[in-house]
């Protein structure tokens, strides 16, 4: 990639640095965020791990503490190279509600999020719409169709999950490269039609 | 440290003259090595070594802690401290949009990943 030698000596070129720009999959345990990745991502979904303290969350320095219980939160993502300055990164959440404290990194400058519903398991995704509705951050619902899901359901599942018309329900096909593509392209389009709108 | 909030717990402690706290640095970030880094001999440090090697090309912050395997918040440290050394250059997204629009609030930049992911 050009970028890679835009640094040389004689002066910053920042702006001649690849920009990369992130795009959340959500959703609840097993609903196949990674699939959804892995689906599009030029490389084989990779896993970074963030370490926590299970018991307490006020200290800081664990190696003072080595009795203290250390848990790790595993989190999929993948890359697309969209051009030669531009990198898109697709983070899945940890799928354990439990480490929020996760989600603020993935989602800090995000273009949004996708949440990925089971139908099977409405409930598993509560949270997620939660976060996402509570800090404003563009996202629409993909329901998982690996089970048959049709468009008719959309409605009836946005109505389960009282989520607002502004939001874009799609069908996909979390294997399906296209079907994901169309995913992509669609929340872009719906952070687009919000800024234009604010 | 903890943040404000108290959540958050950054259990490593090596805070060698950074300017700002590791945790601003997005795990989307661009890492990658500079001609003084690729000039500079091996790294003693084993990981230090592969992260300078690694970033050869641009590498998210995540990617180097997931492909070096270690937990990002200690990625994050050894990131900085390169950075800090000269040894690689971090183009974190948000710090270069900062006091103008986010790049994930940029019209022009949010066109360019939809036309890009339609060529795919």
């Amino acid at each position: 990639m050009g970028f890679v030698d835009s640094e040389v000596s004689g002066g910053t070129h920042a702006d001649q640095d690849a920009l990369s720009v992130k795009i959340v999959v959500a959703g609840g345990f097993g609903v196949g965020k990674t699939t959804f990745v892995g689906a599009v991502s030029e490389i084989e979904p990779l896993r970074t791990e963030a370490l926590m303290t299970e018991a307490s969350t006020s200290v800081d320095d664990l190696s003072m503490l080595p009795e203290k219980r250390t848990t790790t939160v595993a989190m999929d993502f993948g890359r697309i190279t969209l051009a030669d300055d531009l990198v898109l990164y697709l983070f899945g959440t940890p799928g354990q509600n439990r480490f929020w404290f996760m989600w603020d990194d993935i989602t800090r400058g995000a273009i949004g999020a996708v949440v990925l519903v089971d139908t099977r398991r409405l409930a598993d995704c509560f949270g997620a719409i939660d976060y996402v509705e509570q800090r404003g951050i563009p996202f629409l619902v993909a329901l998982n169709a690996f089970d048959g899901v049709q468009e008719h359901d959309a409605e009836d599942v946005r109505d389960a999950l009282q989520v607002g018309p502004e939001v874009p329900f799609v069908v996909t096909d979390a294997r399906e490269r296209e079907s994901v593509k169309t995913v992509l392209v669609t929340l872009v389009e719906h952070a687009m039609s919000l800024i234009q709108q604010a | 440290m903890a943040t404000p909030d108290g959540r958050r717990v950054r259990p490593y402690l090596a805070t060698r003259g950074r300017t700002r706290p590791v945790q601003d640095i997005a795990i989307e970030a661009l890492v990658s090595t500079t001609s003084t880094g690729r000039s500079a001999g091996a790294d003693p440090e084993p990981e230090r070594e592969r992260i300078l090697r690694l970033c050869h090309s641009p590498r998210s912050v995540a990617e180097v802690a997931a492909i070096v395997s270690m937990p990002l918040g200690v990625a994050r440290v050894l990131v900085a401290d390169l950075e800090t050394e000269g040894l690689v250059r971090v183009a974190d997204p948000h710090a270069a949009y900062a006091g103008s629009s986010e790049p994930a609030r940029n019209l022009s930049v949010l066109e360019r990943v939809r036309d890009g992911l339609r060529r795919l």
